[in-house]
């Protein structure tokens, strides 16, 4: 059957219509479905071209999304595809092959979500105080298990700026009728000493078993660190990406800073970064699908999802 | 010389002692064929002891190691000269150690002096019981039966525990038994004495002085040892040959020459043993400076090569094929694996960076120099430390290329740290808990640059990883020679007479370990990873093999 090419204008607009249709999915997985659109409708002619094309349709999403889980989520779907697919001699058998694949992976990521809360909720104990920065939906998604687990729990949300996103999280929290408070980003400190635990959630795992995500994450991580209090990080395997940042100035720009920005002005040194990068040693555990991790086992497993 | 008594000839002794010194290679059949030939041996003996005399025993020892016919010729006649030429003084009876290829250097044991007086005149009475044939056969027979009819090579322990003579005279005797040459002392190979007083942390390892090689002791021409070898041995103990990828190296290339003098002697098969004459190699090596980890990857990897020759293969087949895998060895796990170290390093150099480098490693040295032809813009602090002074060859090197250095000694690494943005160290090995052994001074530069919140990035071959597992830098290490760190200051040296004070000792580590909580990044041919996972890059390498 002859597809039309996805050209990238197209390709955007899907990944953008699939972002709105679904407010919930996440942006990884949203990108991941483009992707394989675009594979059925390829037509290069041999599996490196069609990487190749898949390599180029990556770095568009990256443009237009910059999020840190786009481009890991892509890589992975990329390795995920075409490690088996080389047996077959005639193209269409491989790519039919990697479009199953595709499909089978996409399905599992769908579910990474739900396994993340499951494993994250019995760690609340009833009673507690969790504090939680900006709008994460996988944290919602573990607050909500917890919930429904008919457990008492207060939040405490920062309010992130500067997109105030820590009020919409406030809102859904509100509508699941848990008790929640909005607190300053600079009353961290301030409240650090009331809460029991704090989790957060995660834009990107890098191999040294930090964390990539909004900025004030680091210093929350700091403050509890000081405090002596537990610092979980809630994220799915699909976030696992291959970077190596040794401190803040290392993690490269294309992250840093939305993608708009990026495109649109030229000096960037006047602009604020979206993202700050928490090391692993103020991390206590990570929660993935995967299972639960301390930093040092990230590495594991990514080496074992990329080599 | 009465061969005789012995209808089977050399035939026999070859299996024993060919199987003994395979030690742990053992098959089932091979170990029943031993049984059977220990009881005709003990047999053949109590023939033998109404005749010949002792020598005629000596020459018939371990036929594996006999170097081609002729010399065996001519050694035949000397030793049945009268005692005092076949007693040497200097040098006592069974040096050689069974080199474990295991990558812990400390493999070797040494005799208190006692012992080898002891030894020296037990020798001495042997052969003047020789020249009376007949009447002590009976005391001989205990040593020699005993090493030959020990089909199994009891594996030497990998600690170094020379302040213990108990375990010393374990060691000993199963070294004796381990490998005993055909003909007088005078070519086996001798043992090292230590040298001067040892600070009691240390006492447990060896400490040589460098004005005594061990070549000093051997005899020319010196039938056991191949000269390549003898010259890189002289070259490791001078310190002409250092840094663990230089050793690694000349120690491959020695290889291929010994390789390529080789001849399978008759009714010998090559795999084995070819193996069996690089041990008595090793053991001198390891006499002449403590084996490196990387030393210990690349003989393991190399006697591997050699034991998977199929049996059918020709000499000469086998002998190229042997070649070609030691070049392609160098040229992946060094040569390579430094160039896909670099392209990882460099992506982590950016422009305004001011680096930190400890000593001399040629691997950083690389990474710097390709990082300069990629135009990164960055400056240098080279970091210096006595006795060694290996920092002012790395800033010989950097300085050429056209980088701009700064040169200062460790003791001000306080003061010039807080303008460094990044540390780059290299090591000795990487150890399966994370730990990373390296020249000594490393682990301090490692502590106050995390003080400092300066990132520290170690750079190493994965050929250096290895399986042990160290927490401290007292248990295994290298002790230098103590004259080293005596300094000479307007023509007055303070310490000149060191060894007069009984109270004092001069203590010259070679390495020690710094812990993983120290090292930010660690750059190997495989990628970045942090140093937790080095076991599972272990585990990764050990599965593709």
């Amino acid at each position: 059957m002859e597809w039309p090419k996805m050209t990238t204008l197209r390709l955007v607009e899907y990944f953008r219509t699939q972002v709105r249709q679904d407010p919930e999915v996440p942006s990884a997985v949203a990108a991941i479905r483009t992707l394989l659109e675009f594979l059925k409708r390829d037509q290069s002619e041999t599996i490196l071209g069609l990487r190749e094309n898949l390599t180029q349709t990556i770095r568009r999403l990256e443009e237009a999304d910059s999020s840190v889980a786009v481009s890991s989520g892509g890589e992975l779907f990329l390795r995920f595809i075409s490690l088996t697919s080389l047996e077959h001699p005639d193209l269409s058998q491989c790519k039919k092959v990697m479009v199953e694949r595709g499909e089978l992976f996409l399905k599992k990521i769908s579910l990474s979500r739900s396994k993340v809360a499951k494993l994250c909720h019995t760690f609340i104990k009833d009673g507690a105080k969790i504090l939680t920065h900006s709008s994460s939906r996988v944290v919602l998604k573990v607050l909500e298990s917890a919930a429904a687990d008919k457990k008492r729990f207060t939040v405490y949300v920062t309010e992130s700026q500067p997109d105030s996103a820590g009020r919409q999280m406030a809102d859904k929290l509100q509508n699941l009728n848990i008790p929640v408070t909005v607190v300053l980003d600079a009353a961290v400190g301030y409240i650090m000493e009331k809460v029991d635990l704090v989790i957060v959630g995660a834009e990107g795992v890098v191999e040294s078993g930090g964390i990539i995500n909004k900025i004030g994450t680091y210093q929350l991580a700091v403050c509890s660190k000081a405090h002596n209090k537990p610092f979980y990080v809630v994220a799915e395997s699909f976030k696992f990406v291959r970077l190596y940042p040794l401190n803040q100035q290392d993690v490269p720009e294309r992250f840093k800073y939305k993608a708009d920005t990026l495109k649109a002005v030229e000096d960037l040194a006047e602009e604020h970064p979206m993202i700050d990068y928490t090391p692993p040693s103020l991390i206590t555990l990570l929660f993935t699908d995967l299972g639960v991790l301390t930093p040092s086992a990230v590495s594991d497993e990514l080496i074992k999802l990329y080599l | 010389m009465a061969d005789c008594g012995e209808p089977d000839g050399p035939g026999n002794k070859d299996d024993i002692t060919r199987s003994k010194n395979e030690g742990k290679e053992l098959t089932k059949e091979e170990k029943q064929r031993l049984r059977k030939q220990k009881k005709h041996q003990k047999k053949q003996k109590e023939r033998k002891n109404e005749k010949g005399p002792s020598e005629t025993e000596k020459d018939k020892t371990p036929v594996s190691l006999l170097p081609p016919p002729q010399p065996v010729a001519t050694q035949k006649a000397p030793s049945a000269l009268p005692a005092p030429a076949s007693a040497p003084i200097p040098v006592p009876a069974s040096a050689p150690f069974h080199s474990s290829p295991a990558p812990s250097p400390a493999d070797k044991p040494a005799k208190s002096k006692a012992e080898l007086k002891a030894e020296r005149r037990a020798r001495q009475e042997t052969d003047r019981a020789a020249k009376q044939p007949g009447s002590s056969s009976s005391g001989i027979k205990t040593k020699v039966p005993l090493s030959e009819l020990n089909p199994v090579v009891k594996r030497l322990p990998e600690h170094v525990q020379v302040d213990d003579p108990a375990v010393v005279k374990r060691l000993a005797k199963k070294l004796e038994r381990q490998q005993t040459l055909p003909y007088g002392a005078s070519n086996k190979i001798p043992l090292r004495s230590d040298y001067g007083y040892k600070v009691s942390l240390f006492s447990h390892l060896h400490q040589y002085s460098r004005k005594a090689p061990l070549t000093q002791l051997l005899s020319i021409p010196s039938t056991v040892i191949h000269p390549s070898i003898v010259r890189l041995g002289l070259q490791y103990s001078q310190g002409i040959v250092a840094g663990s990828n230089a050793r690694s190296v000349a120690l491959l290339h020695a290889f291929k020459q010994v390789i390529r003098d080789y001849t399978t002697p008759p009714n010998e098969e090559l795999s084995r043993d070819l193996v069996n004459k690089l041990k008595p190699y090793i053991s001198f090596l390891n006499q002449c400076r403590p084996l490196s980890a990387s030393m210990g990857n690349a003989i393991k990897y190399i006697k591997k090569e050699i034991s998977n020759i199929p049996s059918q293969c020709k000499e000469e087949e086998a002998k190229t094929k042997l070649l070609t895998c030691i070049d392609r060895y160098i040229e992946e796990k060094i040569v390579l694996a430094a160039k896909a170290i670099s392209k990882y390093a460099i992506e982590k150099i950016s422009d305004g960076d001011v680096i930190l480098v400890y000593g001399y490693s040629s691997l950083v040295n690389n990474i710097l120099c390709e990082a300069f032809e990629k135009s990164r813009k960055f400056r240098v602090i080279v970091v210096d430390s006595r006795p060694r002074l290996e920092g002012r060859e790395a800033l010989r090197r950097l300085v050429q290329r056209g980088i701009s250095c700064t040169y200062v000694l460790i003791s001000a690494l306080s003061y010039i740290l807080p303008e460094v943005s990044k540390v780059f160290l290299g090591a000795h090995a990487l150890l399966a808990n994370g730990y990373v052994m390296s020249r000594v001074g490393t682990s301090q530069i490692a502590l106050v640059a995390r003080t400092y919140n300066v990132p520290v990035l170690v750079c190493c071959e994965t050929y250096k990883f290895c399986e042990r597992v160290q927490t401290d830098s007292f248990v295994s290490n290298e002790l230098d020679d103590p004259d080293d760190l005596m300094v000479t200051r307007k023509g007055k040296t303070q310490l000149e007479n060191w060894q007069d004070v009984s109270s004092l000792g001069l203590l010259n580590l070679v390495y020690d370990v710094t812990p993983p909580d120290f090292v930010d990044l660690v750059i190997t041919d495989l990628g970045m990873i942090p140093c937790t996972s080095v076991p599972v890059v272990l585990r990764v390498k050990n599965l593709d093999q």
